[in-house]
């Protein structure tokens, strides 16, 4: 399929349509303001056709609004896939990262009593939580040791003195994914997890005290347990070393079954099986082991945060707000064309935005709608969304992830000098603690879209409420 | 080796280029090894380690190659600096074949001064052929 010359068609505010041709077997749509939508190339509008094109497909191929080209899906891409007529699931649809995600705690404190404290805070979680490459991990497991965290997910950290019982219900699915099945993780998917369980990786992912610096909702906020000037913890990893190599495994291996699945790939990397093969249940299988993984990584990070605070700012009332995966395949309820279907859901680079009364919430958050995380950059902003009813009928219950990249690396790296991007962020307040200093220039601020920008759009489309902006203060790079 | 890392999104680009296809994928697990190596202060051969792998086309060969340093980058916690690979065109049918000897030393970062971490290589933009000039470039992106 090639994406030439289609123009997306405005048919709501905020929301557009690739009409369906070639061999789209249901249309593009695109969430994103005008502006946004410039940044949603040709290349990212070929990968959404690219999509439509697979069988069993549900309503749409779509895109948030910080969709940037990817490899396969896009990153912001979302699609759903109906098992009962031919639908698939796709390796290439999760990512590398499987279940990489955000979580957010509250700390109980207000920014402005921190003080001279913000940077002795900072210094320890550097310390204290393993980040860059090659840092190992906070536990050092065995081999026989790992079976148990794949299948207990976060439960497996609480057992293990890594925060409270009670957290369990703030997260997705309350902790565990279901259906993980360990036997299908390789063995050397196993040993690159070994040591790294507990340490947050390198790349975009970190660790950053924040302060709530804008409120748009106050009931919402209220609900979610912040307000304005509040200190948060946030925290941006995903499966680590595990989800990696399961990834890698079956983006290499299913592509070449493709044939024998009579599924014609426009491009290799949207590496599928139908959901009802045996090969697509091995990859549900051992992904949703990567999830637990990524829970239980999230969940050990947070126990380690929690302990750098008693040990600086024992008045600390921690609660944790919500943890969200961006890069996963989810079996969930949703109503088409009037009718309840169980479809795959499948978001690379997009959250979930469940909205009130949705059954999957927990009780306290059943009538404001899901915490809906967006990781920004170190030197603008994040934001704390509420989840819609409108998300669930436009989008499967979708929305952004994040500031989305508009810059490449390499671009990045050669516009800004680590050491400099670090010194001027510190001149605005910002501590940044970075284990690679070229590293934290491939992450500079100006490298991705506007994060004010998209979270509006998301607003705009109505795939999410604006609740909170927050300000970074401290990050941890690795 | 002649290496070079080019722009892909979020993501990194690696292409190796040579006068045969072997030292175009020595060049190829350079470009992939300088993303964690990327200090002026090299990587010691202390340890050496042998690479054998088939694939059924030239670029399933270079991902899978790929996929397999990284693995020992990761699994091990190694980075390797020597790349010596065997590269062997089918003859009629069969599959491609790789054998590489790398060496390398324990990663330390203090030394090696990383940028980003490699998660796994991807057929996004693999190509393994000749250029105009009759150099062979192999090349694919790698999520980092």
């Amino acid at each position: 399929v090639s994406g030439d010359g289609a123009r997306p068609v405005e048919v709501a505010p905020g929301v557009w349509e690739l009409p369906r041709r070639g061999a789209m077997r249901v249309p593009g749509r695109i969430f994103a303001s005008a502006p946004l939508l410039e940044e949603i190339d040709e290349r990212v509008r070929e990968q959404i056709s690219n999509v439509a094109s697979l069988p069993g497909i549900v309503g749409a191929s779509m895109a948030m609004p910080d969709a940037h080209w990817g490899y396969g899906f896009p990153i912001g891409g979302v699609a759903a896939f109906d098992p009962d007529r031919g639908g698939v699931v796709s390796a290439g649809g999760v990512g590398f990262d499987i279940s990489c995600g955000v979580r957010t705690y509250a700390t109980g404190l207000r920014a402005s009593e921190l003080g001279s404290r913000l940077e002795t805070i900072a210094h320890d979680l550097y310390r204290t939580v393993p980040a860059g490459v090659g840092a190992g991990g906070a536990l050092t497991l065995r081999l026989d040791e790992l079976d148990a965290l794949l299948i207990e997910g976060a439960r497996w950290a609480v057992a293990r003195g890594f925060g409270s019982e009670e957290e369990l219900s703030r997260i997705e699915e309350g902790g565990v994914a279901e259906g993980a099945r360990p036997e299908k993780v390789s063995r050397r998917a196993r040993e690159r997890q070994l040591h790294e369980v507990g340490s947050l990786g390198s790349g975009n992912h970190y660790l950053e005290l924040q302060e709530v610096d804008r409120v748009f909702d106050e009931r919402l906020a209220s609900a979610f347990g912040v307000s304005g000037g509040d200190l948060l913890l946030s925290i941006h990893c995903g499966s680590r070393g595990l989800g990696h190599q399961i990834g890698a495994e079956f983006m290499e291996k299913l592509p070449r079954l493709a044939p024998r699945f009579g599924i014609s790939l426009p491009d290799r990397e949207l590496a599928c099986a139908p959901i009802r093969s045996p090969e697509g249940e091995d990859y549900l299988g051992a992904m949703r082991a990567a999830i637990n993984c990524a829970l239980a990584n999230r969940q050990v990070i947070g126990g380690l945060a929690r302990r750098v605070f008693a040990r600086h700012a024992p008045e600390a009332e921690w609660a944790l707000v919500y943890d969200v995966s961006h890069n996963t395949c989810k079996l969930e309820e949703h109503e088409v064309g009037g009718e309840p279907r169980r479809l795959y859901v499948h978001r690379k680079g997009a959250t979930r935005s469940f909205g009130p009364g949705h059954p999957d919430l927990p009780a306290a958050y059943r009538e404001a709608g899901q915490p809906v995380l967006v990781g920004g950059t170190m030197g603008t902003a994040s934001y704390i969304l509420a989840g819609t009813k409108e998300a669930e009928r436009l989008a499967f219950g979708s929305s952004c992830h994040g500031a989305g990249r508009k810059m490449s690396r390499t671009q990045a790296k050669n516009t800004w000098q680590g050491g400099e991007l670090i010194r001027e962020l510190g001149a605005r307040g910002i501590v940044v603690k970075a284990h690679t200093k070229k590293g934290a220039a491939e992450e500079a601020p100006g490298a991705y879209k506007d994060v004010d920008e998209v979270a509006a759009a998301a607003e705009t489309a109505g795939l999410s409420r604006r609740v909170a902006r927050v300000r970074p203060l401290a990050v941890i790079k690795g | 080796v002649r290496w070079e890392h080019f722009e892909h999104g979020a993501d990194v680009g690696l292409r190796g280029i040579g006068s045969t296809p072997s030292e175009a994928f020595e060049g190829a697990a350079a470009a992939l090894c300088a993303l964690v190596s990327g200090g002026a202060s090299g990587v010691r051969p202390e340890r050496e380690e042998e690479i054998a792998c088939d694939a059924p086309d030239p670029e399933s060969l270079l991902v899978r190659f790929l996929n397999e340093v990284i693995y020992r980058m990761s699994a091990h916690r190694m980075v390797y600096g020597e790349f010596a690979a065997s590269v062997t065109e089918p003859s009629g049918g069969g599959d491609w074949t790789l054998r590489a000897r790398i060496r390398g030393e324990p990663f330390d970062a203090e030394r090696h001064e990383p940028t980003v971490e490699p998660k796994g290589a991807t057929f996004m933009l693999a190509r393994v052929e000749t250029g105009p000039s009759g150099e062979w470039i192999c090349q694919c992106v790698v999520d980092v």
